[in-house]
């Protein structure tokens, strides 16, 4: 494919809205799978990744769910098994955390880390600590001590370099949970007296679990490690139960909150495409009374369609188009009628649609409506090329051409429609323009796996 | 060539109109020593004026613009031809190339495209629309495994090279031949010799697929 030569093209414009196109070439894997000649960034779902939407701390269990298979809350309770019969378990999972991308990006907190001097430097403070635990460990003849101390040092460590180095919001995450800890004990008078006696009884309970498992006064051996874990995680959950509860429910709000920012950003993209696209093209028809008409009324039925029956406006799959190459003609009619612009659209290979590729073909009527309207060309090219692993779209147009450093990012066609559009669906938008020259727009989803 | 120095060519069309379009649109970039409407006039007229380029309509009466190659190619193998039709089934399309067309172009190409397209192919260069471009790229895409090969598979013939197929793209995607070598950072000599390594695959291929993606779209 030509994404090498695309990259050396000096036109080459970084996407700024895009907040992970700038470390994309710093990826080392992506970099690699350029090499291979392929993208790098998505390879479908069977990729193990860490899950935005199903998680709990750091998405780990639901990203493992999604790729062997399994509902979410099993893989949860063996992790947390894992985690409390081997301190091993914590560890692995913060490493985990570490060194899985998070879905949609390609890029590791682990591998920002590295170039986090200071973050490295604390780690590295941390291993006379692990040595003197393993001393007192041994000099105590406490063999739980160097058992869980590694793991649970290993795991603060991970801990410190995720919370210097992850995104926003999972620093965030991290930052109020650590806060909410502190918050214990300022808290008003009247709970700060039960958290005092939460806080000894979980004391008490964990003490005598630790002497239960290490020292032994109960007569029948097997029962000791078991009272003692037992009494353990009782102590836990009585010490840090209720913020446990609290971080569970803020998870909720927050995923709550966030479908339902996708969701908005969803109907102002299609508000933009039908609505204010139409609007515009009444403003520049305003001498043509009949054209005026015509476009209100053909706008008016596909507001109520959308707002009454439900059926989105431009929604491909709806009316007839149910395959890529089909939804490529529809664009391609819809356009040059509306537009009066010749389109040149050439498909190769074909699929059946699926949200992915519905998306692709919203961003890229967008693209072509945007070049029908502003580019001042005669003719807009569209070139779909399916492949087995994405589908790609070109979007090019021998006009004006623009800055693309000096759209301003509220701009909502190229912003919202384009680029959004295509993030929300795993896929990418890479707009190159030259002023004077023309633009391309190139849009490309990963298709998912197992499709013929 | 005439004396002028430029190519002589002639008309295969049966729209008056378009015929008539096409001569104003050529002007003085070429010389106009004939057309026909049909595909019998067009096969003696243009065995007996010898024209540098045939612009051929792809769908004629009569057997269309592949029964006119085959009349005239094998005897006047001088003669080129640069079939131009509107928007068309793939396999009447492949078919006209098959049948020793040098390109193809639509009729919705401007005027100054068309000069360019009828000098190249003057010239012994191929000429790809982005439409032939993306019929190629289909054609030769590579089939399921499962199908056995009807002859021997000849890689020189039967198989794009990676170079030809990002060509033959940015072709599909409407990059011009200076635009492509400058992408590519290759010359427009190389360029060239990559359109006419395929023509010459898709001309010469017996390539299973070829055959077999034909048939799905009833060429055979």
């Amino acid at each position: 494919m030509v994404a090498g030569a695309q990259r050396r093209d000096h036109r080459c414009i970084t996407d700024q809205f895009n907040p992970w196109q700038q470390h994309y070439f710093e990826d080392r894997h992506a970099a690699r799978a350029l090499r291979k000649g392929r993208y790098g960034r998505y390879h479908g779902h069977g990729r193990l990744q860490r899950s935005r939407e199903n998680r709990m701390i750091a998405g780990v269990a639901g990203g493992i769910a999604t790729r062997i298979g399994r509902d979410a809350t099993v893989v949860r309770i063996v992790l947390v098994l894992f985690g409390l019969v081997s301190g091993f378990g914590v560890a692995a999972y913060v490493l985990a955390w570490l060194f899985l991308p998070v879905e949609g990006s390609t890029e590791t907190i682990g591998a920002r880390a590295l170039s986090d001097r200071q973050g490295i430097t604390i780690v590295l403070a941390a291993i006379p600590a692990l040595v003197i635990i393993l001393l007192l460990g041994s000099v105590l003849h406490a063999n739980f001590v160097s058992s869980w101390g590694t793991p649970l040092l290993i795991a603060a460590a991970g801990l410190v370099l995720v919370a210097r180095n992850a995104e926003d919001d999972e620093r965030g995450f991290l930052v109020d949970s650590v806060k909410a800890l502190l918050q214990l004990d300022s808290e008003p008078r009247q709970s700060r007296r039960s958290f005092l006696i939460r806080l000894g009884s979980g004391v008490v309970l964990l003490a005598l679990g630790v002497l239960a498992i290490s020292e032994g006064s109960l007569s029948r051996s097997w029962l000791r490690p078991f009272a003692g874990t037992l009494l353990i995680v009782a102590g836990t959950v009585v010490l840090l139960g209720p913020w446990w509860l609290r971080l569970a429910l803020d998870l909720v709000h927050e995923r709550q909150a966030r479908i339902r920012a996708e969701e908005r950003a969803d109907m102002a993209a299609r508000v933009h495409d039908s609505v204010l696209q139409t609007l515009a093209l009444i403003q520049r028809s305003a001498d043509q009374p009949q054209e005026v008409a015509k476009l209100a009324r053909a706008q008016e039925r596909e507001l109520r369609s959308w707002l009454f029956e439900g059926r989105a406006p431009g929604s491909f799959g709806t009316e007839g188009a149910a395959t890529l190459s089909a939804g490529v003609e529809q664009i391609e009619r819809e356009v040059e009628a509306a537009h009066g612009v010749a389109v040149d659209a050439v498909t190769v290979g074909d699929a059946p649609l699926d949200e992915e590729l519905r998306a692709l073909l919203e961003a890229g009527r967008e693209a072509t409506v945007n070049a029908a309207k502003w580019s001042g060309a005669s003719s807009v090219s569209i070139y779909v090329e399916a492949e087995p692993r994405r589908v790609s779209m070109f979007v090019r147009d021998r006009g004006a051409g623009f800055d693309s450093e000096a759209v301003a990012g509220d701009r909502k066609g190229i912003a919202e429609s384009i680029h959004g559009r295509m993030q929300r669906h795993g896929g990418t938008a890479v707009i190159r323009s030259v002023p004077g020259e023309g633009t391309e727009v190139e849009l490309t989803v990963p298709r998912r796996q197992g499709r013929p | 060539m005439t004396r002028r120095g430029v190519p002589t060519v002639f008309l295969v069309d049966d729209h008056h109109l378009f015929r008539a379009g096409v001569k104003s649109e050529l002007g003085d970039a070429v010389e106009v020593v004939g057309e026909a409407d049909e595909v019998p006039a067009a096969i003696e007229l243009i065995s007996e004026r010898l024209p540098d380029v045939v612009l051929l309509d792809v769908h004629m009466p009569g057997g269309g613009g592949k029964a006119v190659i085959e009349a005239v190619k094998p005897a006047n193998p001088g003669v080129k031809f640069l079939a131009l039709s509107v928007s068309d089934a793939p396999e009447d399309v492949i078919g006209v190339i098959r049948a020793g067309a040098r390109g193809y172009v639509t009729k919705t190409i401007s005027g100054p495209e068309l000069i360019d397209a009828v000098l190249r192919v003057a010239g012994g260069d191929a000429v790809f629309s982005p439409r032939l471009a993306g019929f190629v790229l289909d054609a030769f895409a590579s089939m399921p495994a499962d199908l056995e090969p009807l002859g021997p598979f000849d890689p020189e013939l039967d198989q794009l090279s990676p170079r030809e197929r990002e060509v033959l793209r940015l072709i599909a995607r409407g990059y011009t031949y200076k635009e492509i070598a400058r992408e590519l950072t290759i010359s427009i000599k190389t360029v060239e010799s990559h359109v006419s390594a395929v023509l010459r695959k898709l001309q010469l291929s017996t390539r299973h697929q070829l055959t077999r993606w034909a048939t799905e779209r009833r060429l055979i």
